[in-house]
């Protein structure tokens, strides 16, 4: 048996022992460790298995084992596309690997991105705000441009919004769920989900099948943390999922980076909390990225080509005049800085060109805001009728939104 | 010996003649009833015996036979009494063989001989007037309501005793002993008017709520249903009741129809002569499908109905059976509901304007992200309890704001009923004269294939709704709705043609699902 035949083996007993929910991961590895690997813990049979397990879980052990067909199951796995790393795999992502409590197999659907790049997690409120949608979206654009890998939970709200961004932009984004990775919850999400699959990976420890339950999402959040160089806050409540997976961060030596909110905001009340706690603030996507490089240089490595300079040399070789014009814009060295086209910035650059629009844009926030606090951001000479027309003009420019039949928000692009 | 006497029946809210004919011959004493009767009117032997006995009239030893006819109509209700017992008498000879002719009776009979008011006296003597008949004698508690029919003899009577002096004595001396009631239609609207002016609510009572106000106001003018959402105690249910207060007045026509359906669920008030103001109607949450559209085993008119010509007022939208909802569907469409049981097959008019209100999620306060404490899905899922179709038939869609203490300090009254009532009638005109001789009535009934015909935009209103439908991702149906609605704010104006002031209004009150789907 050569040795690529026996790692293949070693792999379908791994896949039956990970598609096991009844044990945990310590559990796991004292069991491998005892039996020297998955094949041998697999015949060892159920007396070497109770000097780790209680009674009760061998004997679910025993009657899932009595059940699985090692061969087909695996087949059956590869066929759709799905792959196993374990700890001792060579692509078992290296970050993973240090952090406490390392799961010992990973179920993988897509394509892991080389360790040659620094990768994000960008985290938050599953209810988040137009600011947070707002902040996620351009967030994820900077990182997908730059070539940085966005982890995220693959969540609604912010995790889902930042890593869509990131795809959409070039970028890679590897979403690690809490259910099995054939499962995709939300069900909202199926879009994200299979753009994962072509441009990103998802991932999760839980095996297949497993649908998305409340006390699988702490153990992922480790996961998400623990996959990324940085970790980003970009809108938490006090009590949240987002707050668990920072304290994790914080265990695993990650960099923590929130995004500051106004005390007013319960969804930025967790932010504003981190900050006070000494953590990063992240003030704009440019210092963030610079951030990022001098973290990630510090190790000696190079900061990844960016899709956005990739995108440029591709131009610039098919005509001189763009090779000018790309000089022209102040490109200063090959992939470290993207051109100021390309740069992405929080602002409020978009404004309607008709005084009165703009004014009234102005009223708005990334809050919804009533017609009532809208009026009163105005000045008097605003009619009812004035700010409606006006607002829905606003939409129909696709710079606000109408929320509800009463609240509108601004909105950019 | 024989007679036969004019009496009523309802079949829905329409009335069709019954004869009933009594036969007394000798033989052993024995009383039989036959045509089609329900428990009811069979009933009716007891308390028609009983009643004449108490009052001193002795039945001589009998065999009577009662047929009502026609004999294969089910016949209902308390009503034949008061036929039966003047059928007796005449066949028993106890009053004069031709007196009872050409009238109609109507009344239950208590055992004193009293007359109890009965449902439906309206219709009955409308299609007694069409029918050729000129005098009716009812209960006095019903005589007001039968007197507003032209044409007409109405007399109330307040005993058997009454009636059978009546009949007994000579032309000159009927008219003393029953006098003739009539009711002057004219004065009893204008006094409506007058009072509506104290009691009724208004809305300068109103503060604030601008938008609200407004929606009100067009969807009024149009006769577009109207869905209100907003937190507890922003004031739904108040702009409900004023509502009605902003529709034209009744015509003598429609309040005739009213009163029918009012008359025929038996819930007109004692001497009332006719219902001058429109009907709203509010049933709780909890109504079951059969008291919302009309039904159970024997046809009676359901909320819809009572609302007839007026606004139906569900609160609370999402807590409604969905069944009973769904089951609004007809009744919105063709405005009216046929109610089809064993017992047969009836029709009841539902022209009403649907005005419903709801939170906007499980505590209230959605989309404010400081006050709302509801996840995502779960504001999906109350707002996915209301039923989809029902939806598609409202055109317009307020918020309502929570009053805060400024507004409630201030006491700035805002404009009357009276001001906008005198907006919408004028909107109205406008309407009647578009619609003339075609099958629509109001802006709110323009169906999608006229809308070509009747709402036409000009070729920049046309790029508006272009780009408005792009970036509102608007469906068909939106697209129609607004365009509706976009009309009724032009007739508000007097405008000609749609302007884009106007689909830009109507734009923003156009009711969405995606709302709710952030």
């Amino acid at each position: 048996m050569d040795y690529r035949e026996w790692k293949e083996r070693e792999r379908m007993y791994a896949c039956w022992l990970c598609n096991f929910s009844g044990i945990g991961n310590g559990q796991m590895y004292r069991l491998l460790e005892l039996c020297g690997g998955p094949e041998a813990l697999y015949l060892a049979g159920k007396d070497k298995w109770g000097q780790v397990l209680s009674e009760k879980q061998v004997q679910a052990l025993a009657e899932y084992t009595a059940k699985w067909r090692p061969e087909a199951e695996y087949r059956k796995m590869r066929e759709e596309g799905i792959r196993l790393l374990t700890i001792e795999d060579e692509e078992y992502p290296e970050r993973l690997k240090n952090i406490p409590d390392a799961p010992y197999g990973l179920f993988l659907r897509g394509n892991l991105p080389g360790a040659d790049a620094p990768a994000v997690a960008l985290i938050g409120a599953r209810e988040c705000s137009e600011y947070g949608r707002y902040v996620a979206r351009q967030l994820g654009t900077a990182l997908g441009r730059r070539g940085i890998t966005v982890i995220s939970g693959m969540a609604r709200g912010i995790d889902g919004i930042g890593q869509e961004a990131a795809m959409e932009a070039g970028g890679y984004s590897i979403g690690v769920l809490g259910s099995g990775v054939d499962v995709c919850y939300p069900a909202q999400n199926k879009d994200i989900y299979t753009k994962l699959l072509r441009t990103g990976a998802v991932l999760s420890t839980y095996p297949l099948g497993t649908p998305a339950r409340p006390q699988n999402f702490p153990p992922r959040n480790r996961i998400v943390s623990g996959l990324a160089d940085a970790v980003v806050v970009i809108e938490a409540r006090v009590k949240s999922g987002t707050l668990i997976t920072v304290d994790m961060a914080l265990e695993q030596g990650r960099e923590v980076y929130v995004v500051p909110g106004r005390v007013t905001d319960r969804l930025s009340d967790g932010c504003n909390r981190l900050i006070k706690q000494g953590a990063g603030v992240l003030l704009s996507p440019e210092t963030f990225l610079e951030e990022i490089r001098q973290l990630w240089q510090k190790g000696g490595r190079r900061m990844p080509e960016g899709a956005a300079s990739r995108r440029r040399k591709e131009k610039s070789v098919s005509s001189d005049a763009s090779r000018d014009q790309g000089r022209k814009s102040g490109r200063k060295e090959e992939g470290r800085e993207p051109g100021p086209e390309l740069q992405v910035s929080f602002g409020r650059e978009a404004a309607p060109e008709d005084l009165g629009l703009a004014r009234l844009y102005q009223a708005l926030d990334f809050y919804p805001r009533s017609l009532e606090e809208i009026r009163r951001n105005l000045p008097e000479e605003y009619s009812e009728k004035q700010i409606v027309a006006g607002l829905m003009q606003l939409c129909m420019e696709n710079l606000a939104i109408q929320m509800s039949p009463g609240h509108f928000c601004c909105k950019k692009t | 010996m024989y007679s036969t006497i004019y009496s009523g029946a309802l079949q829905g809210v329409l009335a069709y003649l019954v004869s009933v004919e009594v036969d007394a011959a000798k033989g052993l004493p024995a009383f039989y009833m036959v045509g089609s009767l329900s428990t009811e009117v069979r009933e009716s032997r007891e308390r028609v015996w009983v009643a004449l006995k108490n009052v001193g009239i002795d039945l001589p030893p009998c065999r009577i036979t009662v047929n009502l006819s026609p004999a294969d109509r089910k016949k209902e209700g308390t009503a034949f009494d008061l036929p039966i017992a003047v059928g007796m008498l005449a066949a028993l000879g106890m009053i004069p063989p031709r007196a009872a002719e050409g009238c109609l009776f109507l009344g239950e009979l208590g055992l004193d001989g009293e007359l109890k008011k009965v449902r439906g006296v309206l219709p009955i003597v409308q299609a007694a007037a069409e029918g050729g008949i000129r005098q009716c004698i009812v209960p006095g508690a019903n005589a007001r309501e039968g007197a507003v029919i032209p044409g007409v003899t109405v007399r109330g009577a307040g005993n058997i005793l009454d009636i059978m002096h009546f009949l007994t004595a000579d032309e000159t001396e009927r008219e003393r002993i029953l006098p003739t009631v009539s009711v002057d239609t004219g004065s009893l609207f204008l006094r409506a008017e007058d009072e509506a002016g104290e009691s009724e609510p208004d809305f300068s009572q109103v503060t604030g709520q601008e938008t609200a106000r407004r929606g009100a106001e067009i969807a009024a003018a149009g006769f577009h249903n109207l869905l209100m959402v907003g937190p507890p105690g922003a004031g739904k249910s108040m702009i409900a009741k004023r509502i009605p207060g902003i529709l034209p007045p009744l015509t003598l026509e429609e309040s005739l129809e009213v009163t029918a359906v009012v008359s025929v669920a038996g819930l007109l008030e004692e001497g009332e002569a006719l219902v001058t103001r429109r009907p709203f109607r509010s049933p709780h949450h909890t109504i079951t499908q059969a008291a919302l559209i009309g039904g159970s085993s024997t046809p009676k008119p359901g909320m819809i109905s009572l609302a007839h010509r007026g606004v139906l007022f569900l609160d609370e939208l999402p807590e409604f059976q969905r069944a009973s909802l769904d089951a609004l569907r007809q009744p919105l469409e063709e405005r009216r509901v046929n109610i089809a049981r064993a017992s047969g097959n009836v029709t009841y008019p539902s022209d009403f304007m649907l005005v419903c209100a709801m939170n906007p999620c499980p505590c209230g306060y959605y989309p404010d992200t400081k006050r709302c404490s509801c996840t995502g899905p779960q504001v999906k899922k109350y707002m996915g309890k209301v039923s989809g179709p029902i939806l598609d038939r409202i055109d317009l869609c307020v918020e309502l704001q929570p009053v805060d203490y400024e507004s409630l300090k201030s006491r700035a009254r805002g404009e009357g009923s009276g001001e906008i009532r005198r907006r919408v009638e004028a909107a109205r005109k406008l309407q009647r004269e578009r619609f003339a001789g075609s099958p629509y009535r109001f802006n709110g009934d323009i169906e999608a294939s006229a809308m070509g015909k009747y709402c036409r935009l000009g070729e920049a209103q046309q790029r508006c709704m272009e780009q408005l439908y792009a970036s509102l991702q608007l469906s068909a149906r939106a697209y129609h709705r607004i365009l509706r609605v976009a009309r009724t704010i032009a007739d508000l104006e007097a405008a000609a043609e749609i302007e884009i002031p106007h689909l830009m209004e109507a734009s923003f009150y156009r009711p969405s699902m995606d709302y709710w789907g952030h």
